[in-house]
C-alpha cells in the first residue's frame, strides 16, 4: 500500500505545486500576495468545463482555453488594479487587500451566471483507462497532473536562467528601477507575469477539478490556503520551492489520512509545516533578506 | 561640437516640495559635464528624471533634437541614455556575466555585443575573474565597476553617472575617476553627478552647481575650481 500512497501523494502534491507556482511567480516578481489567485484558479476550471460541455472540445484543448481565459483575467487584474496601485507606489498591504476584492467579484460572478451547485465533468473527458501494476492503481488524470506540473516547472526554470526575458525578469524581481534603467521594459514584463501566473492557476484549476471531479465557484479559497501555506514553506518567490512545498503538503495530507485518520489531515500537515518553519523561519529555498524595493 | 542633450526649465516635485526649480543645461558631445552640489540638492532627482524614473513637473528634454520629456524609462535607454544609478545599481542576485548580458537587453546585434563584452573587461579586467560569481559578493569598488561596465553594455550616446565615488575608499575612487576620463576620451559623452566636487570639477570641461534645486554657478571645470564661491563653499579653503 505504500507505493499507492506514494502515487496519490505525488499527484495530489503536483496540483498544489502548480497551483503555488502562479502564486510565487507574482509574489517574487511584482511583490504582491496575490489572493485572487484562488478565484483565476477557480474561473480556469468553469472555461474549461465551458470548453467542454458547450463547444464540445476535448479535454487538451479546453485546457488550453482554460489557460489563456485565465491569463487574461489575471492580465485585466493587473491593468485594472495592480498597475494603477503600483503608480501610486502603494505600500504592500493595500495590492493584497485590494485582491480580497476581485477574488469576491469573481465569485459572486461566477455563481451569479452558473449557480452555487456543484458542477461536475461529463463522464468519459478524460479516458477511464488505469494502469494497474502490482496492486497499484494510478489513473489517466494522475499522470497527467504529475507530467504537465513538472513539464511546466522545469519550462519556467529553464528560461528563467538562460533565456534573456528571464534574465530581464529576475532583473525586475530585484530592483524595478535597475530593471527600467537597463532598457527593460518593467510595466510589459509585469503584465506578462500576471498573465503566465494567473494562466498556471487557471490550469491547476482544470487538474484538480478532473482529480476531484468537482467544480465550484468556492473552490478556490481552501487552494489559495494551501498555496499560501506552500509559498512560505518553499521560501516566498522562489520557483523551486514552491514544488518542493507543493509535495510536501501533498506527501503530509496523504500519508496523514493513511497512517493517522482523515479528521486529522490538515493538523498534522500543518502542523509540520509549524514545525519546519521553526527551524527554518524564510522557508527551504528562502533567502535570508527580503526585497527592498 | 554641438549640445547632444538640451534641458530647459526642468522640474520636478515630491509632493509639495520644489525638489527641482526648474534648471536649464546642455550636454555637449564628447564633453564630461558635471553638476556638482550638496547631499540633498536635487542632484540625484535631476538624473532620475532625465531617465524618466520621477515625473518632471515641468520643462522640456532634448536629445539629439529630439523631445524626449515624457518617454517612458526603458524608451529613453533604448534611445541611447544610459544611467549608472546611485549607490548599489547592480543586481545581486544575477552573477557578473548576467548583469553584463542585461546591459545589451535591447540589442540585437550579437557579433558587437560580444564585441562590446571583451571591450568592457578590457577596461575593468577585475571583473574578468568574477564573471560567474553573484554580483553581490563583489567589493563596493568591482560593484560601481560592473555598473560602468553594465552601462557600456548598452553603447549608450550618453552615460549618466550619479555619485560613482559615493562610499569608496579614496585609491579606488582614482581609479574610478580615471576610467571614467578614459572612456570619455574615447569619445563618450558623459553627465557626472558628484559630492566629491573636486575630483568632478578635474576631469569636467563644463559644470554647474546646483543649491536647493536651483542652478547658481556655471563655467568651464578649470573655472569653477578657482571660484571663490565654490573654495569657500565646497572646498574648504
Amino acid at each position: 500500500m505504500l507505493a499507492q500512497q506514494l502515487v496519490n501523494a505525488l499527484s495530489l502534491g503536483s496540483v498544489y505545486a502548480l497551483f503555488a507556482l502562479g502564486f510565487t511567480l507574482i509574489f517574487g516578481v511584482l511583490g504582491v500576495i496575490n489572493l485572487a489567485h484562488g478565484a483565476v484558479f477557480m474561473v480556469g476550471a468553469y472555461a474549461a468545463l465551458q470548453a467542454v460541455v458547450l463547444a464540445g472540445l476535448p479535454i487538451w484543448a479546453a485546457l488550453i482555453v482554460a489557460f489563456l481565459v485565465s491569463g487574461l483575467f489575471g492580465l485585466v487584474i493587473d491593468i485594472l488594479v495592480l498597475s494603477p496601485l503600483r503608480k501610486r507606489h502603494a505600500p504592500h498591504l493595500i495590492p493584497m487587500i485590494a485582491t480580497i476584492g476581485v477574488a469576491i467579484v469573481l465569485n459572486s460572478a461566477v455563481q451569479g451566471i452558473f449557480g452555487a451547485d456543484n458542477l461536475r465533468f461529463p463522464p468519459g473527458v478524460v479516458p477511464d483507462e488505469a494502469i494497474e501494476a502490482g496492486g497499484l492503481h494510478i489513473t489517466a488524470v494522475e499522470i497527467g497532473i504529475i507530467l504537465l506540473t513538472f513539464a511546466i516547472m522545469v519550462l519556467l526554470l529553464l528560461g528563467l536562467r538562460r533565456t534573456s526575458i528571464g534574465k530581464a525578469l529576475r532583473a525586475v524581481a530585484e530592483s524595478p528601477k535597475a530593471a527600467a534603467l537597463l532598457g527593460i521594459d518593467v510595466e510589459g514584463l509585469l503584465r506578462k507575469t500576471s498573465f503566465l501566473a494567473a494562466a498556471l492557476g487557471g490550469a491547476a484549476g482544470v487538474m484538480i477539478s478532473l482529480y476531484s471531479n468537482a467544480v465550484y465557484p468556492l473552490m478556490g479559497q481552501p487552494m489559495l490556503h494551501k498555496g499560501i501555506a506552500v509559498i512560505i514553506l518553499g521560501g516566498m518567490g522562489d520557483i523551486r520551492g514552491a514544488l518542493i512545498g507543493g509535495l510536501f503538503l501533498g506527501f503530509a495530507e496523504v500519508f496523514a489520512v493513511a497512517y493517522i485518520g482523515s479528521t486529522m489531515r490538515d493538523a498534522v500537515a500543518f502542523g509540520l509545516l509549524f514545525l519546519i518553519l521553526l527551524v527554518r523561519p524564510t522557508g527551504l529555498f528562502g533567502k535570508a533578506s527580503e526585497r527592498k524595493a | 561640437m554641438g549640445a547632444l542633450l538640451e534641458v530647459s526649465g526642468l522640474k520636478v516635485n515630491f509632493g509639495h516640495v520644489e525638489a527641482v526649480k526648474g534648471i536649464d543645461f546642455v550636454l555637449n558631445e564628447g564633453e564630461i559635464t558635471t553638476l556638482v552640489g550638496a547631499n540633498g540638492a536635487g542632484k540625484s532627482t535631476t538624473l532620475l528624471a532625465l531617465s524618466g524614473l520621477v515625473p518632471k513637473a515641468g520643462g522640456k528634454v532634448l536629445f539629439a533634437g529630439r523631445d524626449i520629456t515624457r518617454l517612458a524609462p526603458h524608451r529613453i535607454v533604448h534611445l541611447g541614455l544610459s544611467q549608472v544609478a546611485e549607490g548599489r545599481a547592480i543586481l545581486t542576485r544575477l552573477t557578473v556575466r548576467e548583469n553584463l548580458e542585461l546591459g545589451a537587453y535591447h540589442r540585437n546585434d550579437t557579433d558587437a555585443i560580444a564585441a562590446d563584452f571583451e571591450h568592457v573587461l578590457g577596461l575593468f579586467p577585475r571583473l574578468r575573474e568574477r564573471l560567474d560569481g553573484f554580483a553581490g559578493n563583489l567589493s563596493g569598488g568591482e560593484q560601481q565597476m560592473l555598473a560602468i561596465a553594465r552601462a557600456l553594455m548598452a553603447r549608450p550616446r550618453i552615460l549618466l553617472l550619479d555619485e560613482p565615488s559615493m562610499g569608496l575608499a579614496p585609491l579606488i575612487v582614482q581609479e574610478i575617476f580615471r576610467i571614467i576620463r578614459t572612456i570619455n576620451e574615447a569619445g563618450l559623452t558623459i553627465f557626472l553627478v558628484e559630492q566629491n566636487v573636486r575630483q568632478a570639477l578635474k576631469i569636467a570641461h563644463r559644470a554647474y552647481v546646483i543649491e536647493t534645486g536651483e542652478i547658481v554657478l556655471k563655467g568651464t571645470g578649470e573655472e569653477l575650481l578657482d571660484h571663490p564661491r565654490v573654495l569657500e563653499a565646497y572646498l574648504g579653503v
